[in-house]
């Protein structure tokens, strides 16, 4: 718990003011610890008199020998027969890991018939495929993915795990760290290694972006982490790399499911997966109904981008929730991000704010979509996004 | 058909600023409010009941503030309300949090589903869900959009995935995580709100739902907090001036690289 010092304290109240979650306040020219303390640690640093400490009971897991765990491993997420490109983004990430720690860099390939993958993803990065190829692994299960992957770690012992933060890796990971007992960090966007002790440094943003938290996993191994789509880059396939392919039988216990597939059912309309695309075409209430839709339509055609939308839109029923940015959406972070009709509530911008470029078109001077916008235009979007369209076309033609 | 829902309670998104001048996060005038997607989880939970029959426990781990949300989901069709409260849960991670619901869990007696949002928007991790499933060795999927059917010991659901959905079969008892089309959530009714007022809520501390101290709060948290820092600024913003045209014609300028 968080420990003040009555003695030392002399009520400065910075603390008090640097405390995120609003659990200090001032009682008689002294700190005092509220509920809310969630025991971050930013008051102790902001201390000039050292009166804040965290004090841990008893450490989990501490007797965890960290020298037997090396080598970082990459969660080849592989769905009908294809792997998904976020594996490679993680490999690009990955390599960088090893390389630092100068261990070598796996991928986790799990599937029916995918041995072939191995080869691309030993020319993505990795030095060693970990392959356990076997017909009940053919779809995606919650229970036997996971039951496999934590039979695969608690053999290898690889120091850090990373997966791709998918509606597959989100489900899974969280299981098998659950039952590793170790720490698992959701969507950073940042990961470095410290090179004293070789702790996985994980940064993510939370409270919808307003703060940055880095993150570390002392005790326990593997570290693990998840990645969102489009956040790292992959490094350029080189098919001349060599690397070792691992074969791994999965117990049956690992492989026996109380969960059954009946059928998988791809969504009509193209370019749903929004998290993987480069561009996206966004639309608000300012769209006013589906043919102001087909408007940022056709212009996501003409840029080869896909559709998202606001919860505005959505709610509507103009487009269908797996478009849906933000809060209760997706969190995308494409190259690209052209919002039209978006005021920007909070709600949304948390959820396409690390877009490389945002563009946004407005009729309202005054929105705060402006705020997060790289450029801006003012004025109506029935008007500029045709104009928008035909001018890229001219520019392509050329 | 006993139910339990999980529910957290959370700062309101459209509340949380960041005071430009301090650079720490605005606290005055925000108010606390039921997760969103556990609103859909607890609607889910009170139709399932209707149609079947049964008990919904609303469930929660928090300061004891977060009866509030206990309340409210009474009053949205809750039969009864939990509040797992202790200091000693205080900087409690995902994998801590998913052992402390777990025990809470457990200390209720058998259950045949769990159901929770898929995620809280003050952390976004999505990772309790699932590893609460694995606390109390039940299956789970999550993501689900539609509830098909329930049939005696077995349930028929739709899982969205990123290029489309599964149609996916599992045995009870279960876990799932839902997404928010999977339901419209009611609002209270009048009666509900009565009983919600009258509704006594049960609170637990660690010892009675026998947590180990060094499973809960920070000492039973693999992960730790090293550093908390503002975002960088983003780079400079331009917003064009003149007719629709010359905006347009400037934008395209700018925007070389991606056409």
């Amino acid at each position: 718990m968080l420990i003040i010092d009555k003695e030392k304290c002399i009520g400065c109240g910075v603390c008090e003011a640097n405390c995120a979650f609003g659990a200090i306040s001032m009682e008689d020219g002294c700190a005092v610890v509220g509920d809310s303390c969630t025991l971050c640690g930013s008051c102790v640093d902001t201390c000039d008199v050292e009166a804040l400490k965290i004090e841990i009971a008893a450490d989990a897991g501490s007797t965890c020998n960290l020298n037997e765990w090396s080598g970082v491993w990459v969660f080849a997420e592989c769905r009908d027969g294809e792997v998904s490109p976020v594996s490679y983004e993680l490999l690009g990430a990955g390599r960088n890991l090893a390389d630092q720690r100068k261990v070598s860099l796996g991928a986790v390939l799990l599937g029916s018939n995918v041995r072939d993958k191995a080869t691309e993803l030993i020319a993505g990065g990795a030095d060693l495929v970990y392959l356990a190829d076997h017909e009940e692994l053919l779809q995606y299960r919650e229970d036997v993915y996971g039951s496999v992957l934590c039979e695969m770690i608690s053999t290898h012992k690889p120091e850090v795990v990373l997966a791709g933060a998918t509606a597959i890796g989100r489900s899974m990971v969280p299981r098998v760290a659950t039952e590793l007992r170790t720490g698992l960090t959701a969507d950073c966007t940042q990961l470095s290694m410290r090179e004293e002790d070789g702790a996985l440094l994980q940064t993510r943003p939370a409270f919808g972006g307003n703060i940055m938290a880095t993150i570390e996993c002392p005790h326990t191994r593997p570290q693990m982490a998840t990645v969102r789509p489009k956040v790292m880059l992959p490094l350029v396939s080189d098919t001349q790399r060599s690397g070792d392919i691992i074969e791994f039988n999965p117990t049956a216990q690992a492989l026996t499911s109380n969960v059954a597939i009946l059928e998988s059912v791809k969504a009509e309309q193209e370019k749903v997966n929004i998290q993987e695309e480069d561009i996206l075409i966004a639309g608000g209430r300012g769209l006013d109904g589906e043919k102001g839709f087909s408007l940022i339509k056709e212009l996501a055609d003409e840029l080869g981008a896909a559709v998202a939308a606001s919860r505005a839109a959505v709610d509507s029923g103009w487009v269908s929730y797996p478009h849906q940015v933000g809060q209760t959406g997706k969190t995308v972070s494409p190259k690209l991000y052209i919002a039209c009709g978006i005021s920007g509530a909070i709600q949304h911008t948390v959820g396409m704010q690390s877009a490389e470029t945002i563009v946004a078109i407005n009729r309202d001077e005054n929105a705060t979509i402006f705020n997060y916008a790289t450029y801006g235009l003012v004025g109506d979007l029935f008007e500029i996004v045709p104009l928008l369209k035909n001018k890229i076309k001219n520019v392509r033609g050329q | 058909m006993k139910i339990v829902v999980c529910i957290k309670q959370v700062p309101d998104a459209k509340d949380v600023r960041l005071d430009p001048e301090t650079n720490t996060l605005a606290r005055e005038g925000v108010e606390s409010i039921m997760n969103p997607f556990d609103r859909h989880a607890l609607e889910e939970a009170v139709r399932i009941k209707e149609e079947h029959g049964g008990e919904v426990v609303a469930l929660s781990m928090g300061p004891p503030q977060a009866e509030t949300v206990l309340r409210e989901a009474i009053s949205c069709g809750a039969d009864r309300g939990v509040l797992v409260s202790d200091r000693g849960f205080a900087g409690a991670d995902t994998w801590a949090t998913s052992y402390t619901l777990g025990n809470a869990v457990q200390t209720l007696g058998e259950f045949d589903m769990v159901l929770c949002g898929k995620q809280a928007i003050d952390g976004d991790t999505a990772q309790v869900g699932p590893g609460l499933a694995t606390q109390l060795r039940v299956p789970f999927v999550t993501c689900v959009q539609k509830i098909r059917t329930i049939e005696g010991k077995s349930l028929d659901l739709e899982r969205m995935m990123d290029d489309g959905y599964d149609v996916v079969r599992l045995p009870i008892p279960c876990l799932l995580t839902v997404v928010k089309d999977i339901n419209e959530p009611r609002t209270p009714s009048l009666k509900g709100k009565m009983k919600a007022k009258k509704a006594e809520i049960t609170v637990l501390s660690a010892a009675d739902i026998g947590a180990k101290p060094d499973c809960i709060g920070l000492a039973g948290s693999p992960t730790r907090v090293v550093n908390v820092f503002s975002p960088p600024p983003r780079g400079d913003r331009t917003v064009f001036t003149g007719s629709a045209e010359e905006q347009v014609d400037q934008l395209v300028e700018q925007l070389g690289k991606y056409i």
